[in-house]
């Protein structure tokens, strides 16, 4: 019991949060599975992001890229060689995360402004990349990817929880969310340990770091080659889970989204990937129809919200988000909570609430 | 169509008061998902925003025609459409997501007029695998009518690109038979196709006569460094395989920038007379310019009085966003003319499959948006609804229609 | 050799457009040590606002100071409510802000002015010049001479007054500058005002070549990203040149390397440049970076 009661709210939250995520198709339809499976893909990828931005401290607008190569990697393994989809999740992260370490050598080179034109310049000339092997990549025909029938086994278990017959896009959402546990996992055992320690002092001062006897190349590249791991297994699954793939599906903006979620959920964070990643895939789509359908507003505002067109609703609301948490949702959450937690206990803590430099978990 | 208006006004009459004489006798009507006694639900993605947020106003216009429709025909057979557009900004990772919510929450009874190659075929197979009408897609790519038998569900409207550039292809060979031809084209499946019809029709003299092609990608900044390596190539003949934006920079680039004075050919997307009017203020000559149309221009003169140029005005003023000038406006109203139709036609059997029955196969309609003579038509083993175009040519203030219409139909196979 | 002339003379002039757009970024990562996504909307915007002036009756020469008044009043307003809020918050989080920025004002002139491309009026003809063959058109020749006149000026600003050195200060030296009495915050403001007016005077330039609509500025703000970044991202004049060579790369690079073709002439462009930059890490007009403990 005493264990219990002082035991870190975070462990609480994180068994929250999976009973959560494991429970949640159960009760929604299967078109919403599908949705939040492509809100955990994003947080996949977003954590990547995070490793290298918010962790080691270099700066990738192009991690759409990526994911293009993951996915590639991916459909075309198995529309061309019929492998087993789920067989191809791994080689596509593994080969990513090769290309994505060499990719780490000559950054090591380039000034954080000039990292950030190299992996812009990258995402802006992906879909193009993409078109030119159309052999290969199908060209803008674009590659159709089958998705799976559920298993027995997961069929059996979800007809027993909710009495209905499991689809694909349900299975595919299960098969998304343990690979994200895995790889949140793995990157939490990650900054725990030396090698997190290492890109966070990298990040601090490349300088005293090396001075400290760290491999301040090596790390960086590791960040790099980590990071495009994660970019291509993300990749590989967002293939599965819409089914189709062509040059447009990696536009310049999925990179831009990538980094939105990344900043907004809150950088060199375990959770904050997963709250951006929630918060950029739902908002775009949400941000033209919610208030639309709000009846209790007047019909002059819905209308010209309607009309001003998406991309007003999303602008306003995403620099709104900036403006009041500059330190992402995590930032906001933690200096709520230690507010809260200093008038619970009565103690005058003279800390600000400010978000400490380097928080490694909730 | 117009003989039979009144015949349906009637039944719709009929059924109506059927309806109002309360409930005893309910007309032996199928319906499906979508469908209640006084509405239909259809849904559409299109670009709202983002690089080709220029087409959006398509669906807008669109809404406009059946808004049109429910007021001033209280619906099709007593039922009004509503129509739920959402926003993909072009991208067809978003495409998948929407049109599940579209099918699978909202129940949409079936999707109309979403715009995109890509994003349209992003979810063809899960449209064709839940048999959901994908109706009149809005993209010229050869696919949709060539690739029918596999997916039966899908259909698009447009006259496809390559039937377009067959056309060229013919008008180059009676008029210009020595061309030396350039081309410039989009690097996507707009541009390849037209590239491909125009390859196709030129048949065996392809290779001589097209002496050089170039592509541009959507992110460069201005086609000129491509226009500047045909006009060294020695050719008098261009082609301008492009977007509205480009085709306007290159007519006036190849008058202004390069002192040249080819001919030209470009395609029906970007031959609005609104964009021939900027590519003149910003220096083109406009001199030997060809191009080739199916659908009426708004700002043309000499459709000032025609009856259906009289309707889409009339349309689209429910539409508060809609430039009444705007080529993709009159696309919209056109091409949701022929939707009202096929529902129509589709009666008390108001199914999925009844509706993609008549879409495919029933068509024959004469469309007041539309040039004079042409027919919207499909049969069992015809799936390209328009395939009649119409040679212009720039006159200075306008276009002017050269000959007869000219049939592509049966030619891409 | 006459066509390579005439790839490079319109890599120029191309060139000239990125530049233009390329000192606005340039001013605001002087004034704030931020990278502005925004400007290139917030010029288009202000070309928006010029042509509805022009379009009420106002000739192009009173309209173009009114632009360019309401531009600077325009970004220090912006400055005021999107930015001040978020000034001591970590760059990336202004980073984002100016993605968001980006996004509403693009939504914000579709929903104004619609997507029809509409042509915006020069004081230069659109007809070209002819040297020996090649041609260059005095629009072109127009933006360029305009972008150095910006130049010029932001040069003068920036190092001959006091406002140019206060501006510096309080951006390199924020705490040192408030301890002086200088009022820092107004002092972003100010390059915010400063960049957004150069961005319209960019905007009014090249919107009769690029044909005004919402999305002109989209692709330009990637090269002009590019140029001032090649030019050392401090350096006004870095700026300029990097947009010039930023346009003839992009064209010599798409016609002359074998295989390569028009639709990958942007991707090999970019990869040329941030080759240099690897070969030259502090870019063409950077000073050396001091690595400091």
């Amino acid at each position: 019991m005493n264990r219990i009661r002082t035991a870190p709210p975070r462990y609480w939250l994180v068994a929250l949060t999976l009973v959560f995520f494991l429970g949640f198709p159960t009760v929604i339809s299967s078109f919403l599975a599908s949705e939040w499976t492509q809100a955990l893909i994003l947080a996949i990828a977003i954590m990547g992001l995070n490793i290298l931005v918010g962790y080691s401290g270099q700066l990738s607008l192009g991690h759409g890229a990526f994911m293009a190569l993951g996915a590639y990697v991916s459909a075309i393994l198995a529309h061309r060689y019929k492998m087993d989809y789920l067989v191809t999740v791994p080689i596509a992260a593994v080969f990513t995360g090769g290309v994505g370490f060499l990719f780490g050598i000559p950054a090591l080179r380039l000034s954080p402004l000039y990292l950030a034109l190299a992996t812009f310049a990258l995402a802006v000339v992906t879909p193009s990349l993409i078109k030119r092997p159309a052999g290969l990549t199908g060209g803008v025909q674009g590659i159709l990817v089958l998705q799976p029938d559920p298993p027995d086994f997961a069929r059996e278990a979800f007809a027993f929880v909710t009495g209905t017959a499991m689809t694909s896009d349900q299975w595919i959402y299960y098969i998304t969310l343990l690979l994200a546990v895995v790889l949140f996992w793995l990157a939490w055992n990650l900054v725990r340990h030396r090698p997190g320690r290492a890109m966070r002092a990298i990040r601090d001062g490349e300088v005293a770091a090396a001075a400290s006897g760290v491999n301040v190349a090596g790390y960086k590249t590791l960040a790099f080659g980590i990071s495009a791991f994660y970019g291509g297994t993300a990749g590989s699954l967002f293939a599965l889970s819409t089914g189709f793939i062509s040059p447009d599906t990696f536009p310049v903006s999925l990179s831009i989204q990538l980094l939105v979620g990344a900043v907004v959920g809150g950088l060199a964070s375990i959770p904050g990937p997963l709250l951006g990643a929630i918060f950029a895939f739902f908002l775009p789509i949400g941000s033209n129809q919610w208030v639309p359908s709000q009846t209790w507003l007047p019909d002059q505002i819905t209308s010209t919200v309607k009309n001003a067109g998406p991309a007003v609703s999303y602008g306003v609301v995403l620099i709104l988000i900036m403006m009041f948490a500059p330190n992402g949702i995590v930032g906001l959450l933690r200096s709520g909570y230690v507010i809260l937690n200093r008038r619970l206990r009565g103690a005058s803590d003279p800390k600000t609430g400010q978000m400490p430099p380097d928080p490694q978990t909730v | 169509m117009g003989r039979k208006a009144p015949g349906f006004a009637a039944v719709a009459a009929f059924l109506l008061s059927v309806g109002a004489c309360g409930g005893g006798i309910t007309p032996t009507t199928q319906t499906d998902v979508g469908i209640t006694s006084n509405s239909i639900l259809l849904g559409t993605t299109n670009a709202l925003s983002g690089a080709a947020a220029a087409y959006g106003t398509i669906a807008n216009a669109e809404n406009a025609y059946f808004t049109h429709v429910n007021n001033n025909q209280g619906g099709v057979n007593g039922r009004k459409i509503t129509f739920k557009i959402l926003d993909d900004g072009y991208n067809p990772a978003q495409t998948v997501p929407l049109t599940k919510q579209l099918v699978e929450q909202d129940q949409v009874f079936a999707m109309f007029s979403g715009l995109g190659t890509q994003t349209q075929t992003s979810v063809r197979e899960y449209l064709n695998s839940k048999k959901v009408p994908q109706l009149f897609v809005a993209t010229g790519a050869t696919t949709w009518g060539k690739d029918f038998n596999s997916n039966q569900w899908t259909l698009s409207w447009q006259p496809p690109y390559q039937g377009e550039a067959r056309i060229y292809a013919k008008d180059v060979l009676a008029n210009h038979p020595n061309a030396s031809i350039g081309v410039l084209y989009q690097n996507d499946d707009y541009g390849q196709d037209y590239l491909k019809g125009l390859t196709d029709g030129l048949g065996d003299k392809a290779s001589t006569m097209i002496k050089d092609k170039e592509s541009y990608d959507v992110t460069a900044a201005n086609p000129f460094a491509q226009l500047t390596k045909l006009k060294g190539a020695g050719v008098d003949t261009v082609f301008l395989f492009s977007t509205p934006k480009p085709t306007i920079q290159s007519l006036a680039f190849i008058t202004a920038g390069l002192h040249w004075e080819p001919t030209i050919y470009l395609n029906s997307v970007s031959n609005p007379q609104v964009y021939m009017g900027l590519a003149a203020k910003s220096g083109a000559a406009l001199k030997n310019v060809t191009s080739v149309g199916y659908i009426k221009d708004p700002t043309d003169p000499q459709w000032a009085g025609d009856e259906g140029m009289k309707l889409y005005k009339q349309v689209i003023a429910n539409c508060s966003t809609c430039n009444v000038n705007d080529g993709f406006n009159i696309y919209g109203v056109a091409v949701a003319y022929t939707m009202v139709d096929v529902i129509k036609q589709a009666g008390s059997n108001l199914t999925r499959a009844n509706i993609m029955k008549i879409a495919s196969s029933q068509l024959n309609e004469s469309n007041p948006f539309l040039l004079p003579g042409i027919k919207v038509t499909t049969t069992s083993s015809d799936h390209f609804p328009i395939m009649q175009e119409q040679v212009i040519t720039w006159a200075g203030t306008g276009w002017k229609l050269q000959g007869s219409l000219i049939d592509e139909r049966g030619t891409i196979k | 050799m006459q066509e390579f002339l005439q790839l490079v003379v319109s890599g120029i002039a191309t060139g000239g457009i990125f530049a233009s757009l390329a000192l606005a970024l340039v001013l605001i990562y002087n004034a704030m040590g931020l990278v502005n996504f925004a400007q290139g909307e917030m010029a288009m915007l202000a070309t928006f606002v010029a042509y509805s002036l022009v379009n009420r009756g106002m000739s192009f020469w009173i309209a173009f100071p009114v632009t360019l008044v309401l531009a600077f009043g325009g970004g220090i307003v912006i400055q005021r409510v999107v930015i001040k809020p978020a000034e001591r918050a970590p760059v990336l989080t202004l980073v984002i802000i100016t993605l968001g920025l980006a996004t509403l004002v693009n939504g914000l002139a579709g929903f104004i002015w619609g997507y029809v491309p509409r042509s915006f009026p020069s004081p230069f003809s659109p007809d070209s010049v002819d040297l020996a063959g090649v041609f260059i058109s005095y629009r072109d020749l127009g933006v360029i001479a305009v972008s150095g006149l910006v130049l010029l000026c932001v040069y003068l600003l920036l190092q001959h007054t006091t406002v140019g050195l206060t501006l510096r200060a309080a951006a390199h030296h924020p705490e040192a500058s408030r301890l002086l009495g200088v009022q820092v915050s107004w002092m972003l403001a100010l390059g915010w005002g400063l960049a957004s007016a150069v961005g319209a005077v960019s905007g009014m330039m090249v919107a009769p070549i690029l044909l005004l609509e919402p999305n002109m500025m989209q692709t330009i703000i990637i090269y002009a990203f590019a140029a001032a970044v090649l030019g050392g991202i401090e350096s006004p004049l870095g700026a300029v040149v990097g947009g010039l060579i930023v346009g003839v790369t992009v064209n010599l690079a798409g016609s002359y390397i074998p295989g390569v073709g028009g639709d990958l002439q942007l991707a090999v462009g970019l990869g040329i440049i941030v080759a240099v930059l690897i070969l030259r890490p502090n870019g063409l007009f950077g000073r050396a970076a001091v690595r400091r403990v």
